[in-house]
């Protein structure tokens, strides 16, 4: 067992650092999300772009710098060292452009990664619905083919992040209705500019919009706007699935949800330092970070050997959650009254409750992991095998 | 970077399970509730070289690191195995150097570790466990070539040969003899007996204070393993009894509710079992964050074993609280498993100690 770098993993780190010292004074405020501030985040996510910095994982032939999850999780640790914001597109560099990358066609590749990794152009995530999140097979968007090829796409779309400033959304719909519901759904590259496309912010509990819904009446788009094959869509989003999950996997402390970031939120008050209960609450709160910690480095020692991350990593996702929930609960406890307006810990406190539905709910993932896992019987399903257009009739009459 | 067992290490432990597999433990556990003896595990240990495990090569051990020690526990951990080891181990690293350690490397004699927990941010005091309530009592002291003091709830006492006692400032002491009252206890696997030293004749050990705190904290991770062991059973136990087990037409693990009651005990080991290896690292490689690794280590697997033996039961309905299950044997272990060596609770307070530390000095 060793968590110190390689040699050569030591040189990159020191190149890392290098840059970053040489251009940390060029670099952003991390927080705000005025025009402003995201132009800002943009251009520096161009300057990490030039550095090598932005795409570590993705091949060199489409900008990336070709590396590996080490280097990646490398970057992640310096940017969080010098105090520098990361990349403004996650969910596009993270996410969607290795999805494109391993099921795009070439034209799709050449036009379209280049300005996603230097944020000219923003993405989103068109995937979750009103009436379909965690059971993502049931989206309702249909995408009906024209005779010339194009398609004509109508549906509501939900919890898009980056929404109001992305050039482009992959998106989940539906091509076949008369076919059971993982099978008749293809993934599209959809221009944000289209017409016929609405975007609306959500806001949230704490008064802040993280989220868009993002509604389509009649958005035609070209012939090839398809990802991969027409009704496989299915398997192309469970690749996007998969990135979320190593990007949330290796990416977890860049949220700044660390023990000692709470350690020192505690010394606000000397006696809730003494105060048993305080301290026996924060000890169990902070061990549940440092286990995450380690997890990540076991998920990582996998990832290096080339395994794909399995239904494990949705454990670490519901610790993160749980554990986030305590600490912000603990911390305005300790503030008082005021910690819950606090910028830092109140949103923890806002934004928890609805982050812990975010990528899956608690229940389904633990669906997931006691199936898949631990293989046990799943719950008896009324969709197996049923065409999506006969589900909802069946549904109801099972009510 | 590697942050996984090496093919040594996995040889380690397949080599523990195969060892202990020829000796019906678990039911030899329940025999012992009825006042059944419990089968003498000492030779397979000695045969193993678990006794020597920690001791340099040069005084007869195999020079293996805390990591080693905690895979052999996990798999004790697993069988209800009682070897008195949690004693002997932590003894032999205190004394490890010194010629009277090889006797016990090679398991010709046993030592019993006496512990005092260091010190906290909140209590500059070495102190032991009381034999009853909370408030501690301090550890014992040496004054002209002896030691005097009581020390309650001392795991392996009865039968040692030898005691290591850690004494009320830091220092540690090798004594011969001493009055064991053997303590009843709740889980018959675990031996464990009230010393009182009354000047009973002893030398003092070469050893610094941090040399004192490392054996507590070796302790504490110790018994950490034998819980990761002991929820992978209880998980596995419980998962093949939710498939088979059917109610109203279908297998009980299809409910959710048994299913994510399952999928918690996965959690909680997973946690324990990550904080296990950061433990095992922080141990030969940053012994300054042992303290902080291995009381964390400890709360997370003393909760999941909490947790899990519980479940268990829960899972298998009410036949899973009778003696006709093992489900019972893994409850009273851990029940006692939190309320030794400080406690869960008391590593709670130790990791909030470290971290709020380190916070001020930051």
């Amino acid at each position: 067992m060793d968590l110190n770098d390689t040699q050569e993993l030591a040189e990159y780190r020191a190149t890392v650092r290098a840059w970053l010292e040489e251009h940390a004074a060029e670099a952003p405020d991390a927080r705000g999300d005025d025009d402003a501030a995201v132009a800002a985040r943009r251009a520096w996510q161009r300057r990490l772009a030039e550095g090598g910095l932005a795409a570590v994982t993705w091949p060199a032939e489409y900008g990336g710098a070709g590396l590996g999850p080490l280097q990646q999780v490398v970057v992640n640790q310096e940017i969080g060292r010098a105090g520098v914001p990361g990349i403004f597109d996650i969910i596009g560099v993270g996410m969607l452009g290795p999805t494109l990358i391993a099921h795009g066609s070439e034209d799709q590749k050449q036009r379209l990664l280049g300005p996603m990794l230097t944020a000219d152009e923003v993405w989103c995530q068109l995937f979750s619905e009103p009436a379909a999140g965690s059971d993502l097979a049931g989206i309702q968007t249909r995408a009906k083919q024209q005779p010339d090829g194009s398609w004509r796409i109508s549906g509501q779309k939900v919890w898009t992040t980056n929404a109001q400033h992305a050039a482009f959304g992959l998106m989940l719909a539906r091509t076949n209705p008369d076919v059971p519901k993982h099978k008749g759904l293809t993934m599209f590259v959809v221009p944000m500019d289209a017409e016929g496309i609405g975007v609306r912010p959500l806001r949230q509990i704490s008064g802040e919009a993280h989220f868009n819904e993002v509604f389509l009446d009649d958005v035609l788009l070209e012939p090839g706007s398809e990802v991969g094959a027409v009704d496989n869509g299915w398997a192309v989003g469970l690749t996007t699935l998969m990135f979320e999950r190593v990007t949330i996997g290796l990416g977890g402390e860049g949220f700044g949800w660390r023990a000692d970031r709470f350690a020192s939120a505690l010394l606000a008050d000397d006696a809730c330092t003494r105060d048993l209960e305080t301290r026996h609450r924060f000890g169990e709160i902070a061990t549940e970070f440092l286990a995450l910690r380690f997890t990540g480095y076991r998920m990582l020692t996998s990832l290096q050997r080339g395994q794909i991350p399995g239904a494990e990593g949705a454990l670490a996702k519901v610790t993160t959650i749980r554990a986030a929930i305590a600490a912000g609960d603990l911390i305005c406890d300790v503030l008082g009254p005021d910690g819950l307006s606090d910028e830092r810990f109140g949103e923890l406190v806002s934004d928890m409750p609805g982050l812990k539905s975010a990528g899956g709910t608690e229940e389904i993932l633990r669906n997931m992991v006691g199936e898949r896992v631990l293989g046990l019987p799943p719950e008896p399903r009324l969709d197996k095998g049923i065409p999506f257009s006969e589900l909802r009739a069946k549904e109801q009459a099972a009510v | 970077m590697n942050f996984a067992l090496s093919d040594e290490q996995e040889f380690l432990k397949e080599a523990a399970r195969g060892a202990l597999s020829r000796v019906a433990t678990v039911e030899a556990a329940r025999e012992a509730l009825d006042g059944g003896a419990l089968p003498d595990l000492w030779p397979t240990a000695v045969e193993a070289g678990w006794p020597g495990l920690l001791v340099s090569d040069a005084h007869g051990g195999a020079e293996l690191g805390a990591l080693e020690a905690m895979l052999v526990f996990e798999e004790l951990g697993r069988v209800l195995a009682s070897v008195p080891l949690l004693g002997h181990l932590p003894a032999t690293a205190l004394l490890d150097g010194d010629d009277r350690v090889a006797p016990l490397a090679a398991g010709d004699t046993r030592a019993a570790f006496v512990p005092a927990k260091p010190p906290t941010d909140l209590d500059p005091a070495w102190t032991t466990e009381p034999p009853l309530g909370l408030t501690r009592a301090p550890a014992p002291a040496f004054a002209d070539g002896t030691v005097t003091g009581r020390v309650a709830w001392v795991p392996d006492a009865p039968g040692a040969d030898a005691f290591v006692v850690v004494l009320d400032d830091g220092r540690a002491a090798y004594v011969e003899s001493a009055a064991v009252e053997p303590a009843t206890v709740y889980d018959v696997t675990r031996s464990l007996g009230h010393v009182t030293f009354d000047a009973a004749p002893a030398t003092l050990l070469d050893t610094t204070p941090a040399d004192a705190a490392a054996a507590w904290y070796l302790a504490q991770t110790l018994i950490g393993a034998e819980a990761v062991g002991a929820i992978d059973v209880a998980l596995a136990t419980s998962v093949a009894y939710a498939k088979e087990r059917h109610t109203f037409g279908r297998a009980i693990g299809s409910y959710q509710a048994v299913k994510h009651e399952l999928v918690e005990i996965l959690r909680g080991l997973d946690n324990a079992r990550s904080l296990m290896y950061y433990a095992g690292w922080a141990a030969a490689d940053r012994p300054d964050e042992f303290p902080l690794a291995a009381s964390a280590f400890r709360l997370a697997a003393g909760k999941a074993f909490d947790h899990a033996a519980r479940a268990q039961i829960s899972v298998h309905g009410g036949i899973g609280a009778t003696w006709e299950h093992d489900a019972p044997l893994y409850f009273r272990r851990a029940q006692l498993h939190r309320r030794l060596l400080g406690g869960t609770a008391g590593a709670a307070d130790r990791v909030a100690g470290e971290l709020i530390t380190a916070a001020r000095a930051a």
